[in-house]
């Protein structure tokens, strides 16, 4: 008993250790942003790693969230005769819920492993010392971009998200199962709040940096060869999955 | 200009460096020969602040570079070009965007004057220009090897660091590359630490040979003295003979 308190005080620690650690490496990575060389090249070049390669997965991905709403919405809501409340119903799931925690997942799935399997790589490859030779740090050659990347892309990706959600709805709801366009339109302007979107735009953004950092982490103190890549890529996924549903309970229950 | 003192260092437990102590004189090529494992590459990571020791020095210029912040070691960086044993080539960067990184990083030289630079080493290490525009992963062992050596060169430094530069080369490569590198020291003078298997070879382009073994410099001297030194250990390892008395 008293070793598994033990064992269990000590993964405790260990965690909170990692948590102190990452915090850490996350403003040592944002206050690079302000010191120069400013490196705009290199946060084009995240941009269109993270942010536009996501774009195709996201349009699916945020269609088909959107028809599976506009149907399941559309058999919830006529058991109540309230149809006419449908285009609320799909736009206020996809916007304060579905859409930032979707958008995240899918983008720590998508670019998030790669992130860290790519620093993972230049670690063991000692690229990032052969940048600290070069007298360039690696923290702000490698890291900064890609946090700030996170930072811009994830946002305007859950947009979109909404978006093509609401268009997927509309064509389930309207188009398929009759109710009424301006019904769907009408109700969505009238129960959307600027709250609910700002809350969806403050779960995106910290859900961007969640991803971007533990990405980053978890590849720039790979070790022990290509194993230990593969070891951080997983961690990854699992990691940033666990901390999005966990940052969205905490975020939904400031935003309500 | 480089000197360690009682170096030391463990890696979870094992004693790597053991009481290290080297002298890199200015202006010199010190070769650092020893078995494969026994800590040369380790060695030579200490030097420009890689890795840090459990205890003991590094000294450049007098100052003590392992006390020295994160500012200050990218101030002496500078002066530094290390090749790695393993290229480390950037992947994300083409054979011309690697060779020129250090030169858009560390100086402000006009873009055509990088474009000649690295068409010149390219030219240096018998790399046709099409090799430019090629991946990293697209090159063979000893391209990669030559690709990184350029890079390093390319620096111009006071002090380069080379691990194993020679190996993956066939024989006309390596002597052109140590003929090179003979040539670039004679011309510019610089001083450089270098590790290398390829003996009798290295001797020639050498003026101190150092041989690691269990954590210690068990021999150093100019290379005539090292070609006949007294140590079985020592002459063991120069003749390539199998050792059966190793645990
Ligand atoms: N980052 C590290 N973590 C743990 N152990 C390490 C690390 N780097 C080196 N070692 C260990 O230190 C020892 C010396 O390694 P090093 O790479 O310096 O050998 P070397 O003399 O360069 O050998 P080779 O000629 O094969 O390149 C090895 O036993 C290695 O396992
Ligand atoms: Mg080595």
């Amino acid at each position: 008993m008293a070793t598994f308190i033990h064992a269990l005080g000590g993964r405790f620690l260990a965690v909170v250790q990692e948590a102190g650690a990452m915090m850490l490496f996350l403003l040592e990575g944002l206050a690079l942003t302000f010191v120069p060389p400013y490196r705009p090249r290199r946060v084009l070049q995240e941009l269109e790693l993270i942010g536009v390669k996501s774009t195709l997965i996201i349009l699916l991905t945020g269609a088909f969230t959107g028809m599976v709403l506009g149907l399941q919405g559309y058999y919830t809501l006529r058991k109540y005769g309230s149809e006419s409340a449908l285009g609320s119903a799909v736009a206020l799931s996809l916007i304060r819920e579905m859409g930032p925690v979707l958008t995240a997942i899918m983008v720590s799935a998508r670019a998030g492993s790669a992130v860290t399997a790519e620093i993972g790589i230049m670690r063991i490859t000692e690229q990032l010392d052969a940048l600290d030779t070069m007298a360039v740090n690696p923290m702000q050659y490698v890291v900064m971009p890609k946090l700030i990347a996170g930072v811009i892309a994830v946002p305007l990706l859950t947009a979109i998200f909404d978006v093509v959600g609401i268009l997927g709805g509309y064509l389930i709801g309207v188009v398929l199962l009759g109710v009424s366009s301006g019904a769907y339109f009408s109700g969505m302007v009238q129960s959307v709040v600027p709250l609910d979107i700002n809350g969806g735009i403050v779960k995106s953004l910290v859900f961007g940096i969640t991803i971007l950092l533990v990405a980053c982490y978890k590849g720039y103190y790979t070790e022990h060869g290509a194993e230990g890549v593969s070891r951080a890529t997983n961690q990854t996924v699992v990691l940033s999955a666990i901390l999005i549903l966990a940052w969205d309970y905490v975020l939904t229950s400031f935003f309500m | 200009m480089i000197k360690i003192i009682d170096l030391v260092k463990s890696f979870n437990g094992q004693r790597v460096l053991d009481g290290i102590n080297l002298e890199v004189p200015r202006g010199q090529i010190t070769v650092v020969i020893g078995k494969s494992g026994v800590g040369k590459s380790v060695l030579l990571k200490h030097l420009v602040g890689l890795l840090k020791p459990d205890s003991g020095q590094v000294l450049v210029d007098g100052q003590d570079i392992t006390r020295f912040s994160g500012r200050q070691l990218q101030e002496l960086r500078k002066r530094f070009a290390v090749l790695f044993q393993g290229g480390a080539l950037f992947d994300s960067l083409n054979v011309f965007g690697n060779i020129a990184f250090p030169l858009r990083e560390k100086t402000r030289l006009s873009e055509a004057e990088i474009r000649r630079r690295v068409f010149e080493r390219l030219d240096q290490m018998h790399l046709t220009p099409d090799v430019a525009l090629k991946y990293p992963a697209e090159l063979s062992g000893g391209m990669k090897k030559r690709v990184a050596l350029a890079r390093a060169m390319i620096q111009e430094p006071e002090i380069i660091l080379y691990d194993e530069p020679v190996t993956g080369l066939d024989p006309p490569m390596t002597n052109t590359v140590f003929h090179l590198i003979s040539k670039t020291h004679q011309d510019s003078g610089y001083t450089a630490m270098m590790v290398s298997h390829d003996i009798p070879e290295v001797f020639q382009v050498s003026d101190q040979v150092a041989m690691l073994h269990r954590g210690k410099i068990i021999a150093q001297g100019a290379p005539a003295e090292i070609q006949r030194h007294p140590d079985p250990v020592v002459q063991s390892f120069i003749r390539g003979e199998v050792d059966f008395l190793e645990d």
